[in-house]
């Protein structure tokens, strides 16, 4: 376990990072001369970073649950015995993975939602974000899973649990803990990869930096703010993974 | 009670090769208590236990229970499973329940009582094996032979027809080893019958009424536990008995 010292440490360098990137930044826009000029300008669009901020959240939020859905069935599918279903899962898994979030983004949204006519932004924002985030999750769960010792499902049949009571009780209680942190880290991921949506115009936190930006030509003010409200989400996620590692481990 | 086994084999595959550990293995037992089955390392011993327990389902053969056949489907194989206690020699208590939780889990989940008839029955036999004060206690927190005292509770507590204990004390140093025989040897009392495989020979010699001397996937010896520990019939038993006797 972390000392109460260390961990006091940890959140003063968080402070720190924080505070110098805004002493940098006010250093820089008072040298230019403009420092109260160009936050003002950006200041009267406050509302739309606002409404941006809050629909990346939706989206993070609404995606997290999606793609846990998708990456547990995924996930129960690799270790189906039917060799059509895991090698299904299989190969979903590796396409997810091994193509860039951007490229998926073109081709599902401009090929295959196009095709089928889903032209809502959001929902089609949402899916691709919980196929993407899914395949992760996938792998996560899986391992969580394969971490539980065959000795458990074996003393788990011999009381004569179902299969479905085997998950319940047994392995999915046990696997929850050994990937909550991942589970977090990834959560983190998901956040920062909600950015790239900007692409198709769903006018979450970036696209709304960047439309403040093309409306003010403040670039330093509108990108500034699109970096910290990131971080505002990202850091008290990655810290609360850190405070689960530490203090989840239980002996077995 | 009566067990039956006629012809089983059983293989596992190792990488390419096949080892066979139960070859044509036939033996009727009448049951007064306890058979121990005995025999040195891979004599098959613990898979011919974990047939008979129903976790296992042999290539060929058949083994019956009171003349009802353990069918080899997995539906009707867990309700056989279900009437059955096995302890494993490395507890395999579940580490994030507590002890109570542990035996009750059977209970509730599998047999159908509700939390609090449930509750009481498991601190009923949690208190007879001396189990009462670590009741809320994870398994990491009890001692070696606390953690196998509580699989025994688990596996007590829906009242078996049949308890079967695969080496229940060979991850125990030899205090706590004694404590587990001690309970064992009051189960004896219980009248359930029981099949133990043990390599401790003085227990066996003790508490089993009957022994199986297994080598090479079959049974070459089966007797009163009197007989075999004092007049072994084959040479491999007499071998086996002196070697682990000799210390």
């Amino acid at each position: 376990m972390e000392a109460p010292r260390e961990k006091a440490f940890r959140w003063i360098r968080v402070y720190w990072a924080m505070g110098i990137i805004i002493l940098v930044t006010l250093l820089c826009t008072s040298v230019m001369g403009r420092a109260a000029e160009g936050w003002h300008s950006v200041w009267n669009y406050r509302i739309v970073f606002w409404k941006g901020w809050l629909l990346t959240i939706f989206l993070s939020v609404a995606s997290l649950l999606l793609s846990c859905l998708v990456g547990f069935a995924v996930a129960v599918a690799r270790r189906s015995l039917l060799i059509p279903i895991r090698s299904a899962a299989f190969l979903y898994i590796e396409i997810e993975r091994g193509t860039p979030f951007l490229v998926q983004i073109l081709f599902l949204y401009y090929v295959l939602f196009n095709f089928i006519g889903l032209e809502n932004r959001l929902v089609a924002g949402v899916i691709l974000l919980s196929l993407f985030s899914g395949a992760y999750l996938a792998e996560i769960i899986r391992s969580g899973m394969e971490s539980i010792p065959a000795s458990q499902l074996e003393s788990a049949r011999a009381i004569g649990l179902t299969t479905i009571q085997i998950y319940r009780f047994v392995i999915g209680p046990q696997a929850l803990r050994q990937i909550l942190p991942p589970l977090a880290g990834q959560f983190a991921s998901l956040i920062k990869d909600s950015s790239l949506l900007s692409i198709i115009g769903l006018g979450e936190f970036t696209l709304a930096a960047q439309q403040v930006n093309s409306a003010t030509y403040c670039t330093l003010e509108s990108y500034l703010p699109l970096a910290m409200g990131y971080l505002v989400l990202t850091i008290p996620i990655s810290s609360a993974a850190r405070f689960l590692e530490t203090h989840l481990n239980y002996e077995t | 009670m009566k067990l039956e086994i006629v012809g089983v084999t059983k293989s596992f595959s190792l990488g390419k090769e096949q080892r066979r550990v139960l070859n044509d293995l036939s033996m009727h037992v009448e049951f007064p208590h306890v058979l121990g089955l005995l025999g040195p390392s891979g004599s098959g011993k613990s898979t011919l236990l974990r047939i008979i327990a129903g976790l296992e389902v042999p290539d060929s053969g058949s083994i019956s229970l009171d003349g009802e056949i353990i069918p080899a489907e997995e539906r009707t194989l867990r309700d056989y499973r279900r009437s059955l206690g096995v302890v494993f020699q490395a507890y395999n208590l579940f580490p994030h329940m507590t002890a109570l939780q542990n035996v009750m889990l059977p209970l509730t989940a599998v047999h159908g009582l509700e939390e609090n008839p449930a509750r009481l029955r498991a601190l009923e036999i949690m208190e007879r094996l001396g189990l009462a004060d670590h009741a809320g206690s994870r398994p990491a927190a009890l001692s070696g032979g606390q953690r196998q005292r509580v699989a025994i509770a688990r596996a007590l507590a829906a009242k078996p027809r049949f308890l079967l204990f695969d080496e229940p004390t060979s991850a125990l140093d030899p205090e706590m080893t004694a404590e587990v025989l001690q309970l064992i040897a009051e189960l004896r009392e219980t009248g359930t019958p029981m099949l133990l495989v043990t390599h401790e020979m003085g227990f066996a010699r003790k508490v089993a009424d009957q022994v199986a001397f297994l080598a090479d996937g079959k049974v070459l010896e089966h007797s009163s536990a009197a007989k075999f520990f004092s007049n072994p019939e084959t040479r491999q038993a007499a071998q086996f008995l002196e070697k682990v006797l000799a210390y």
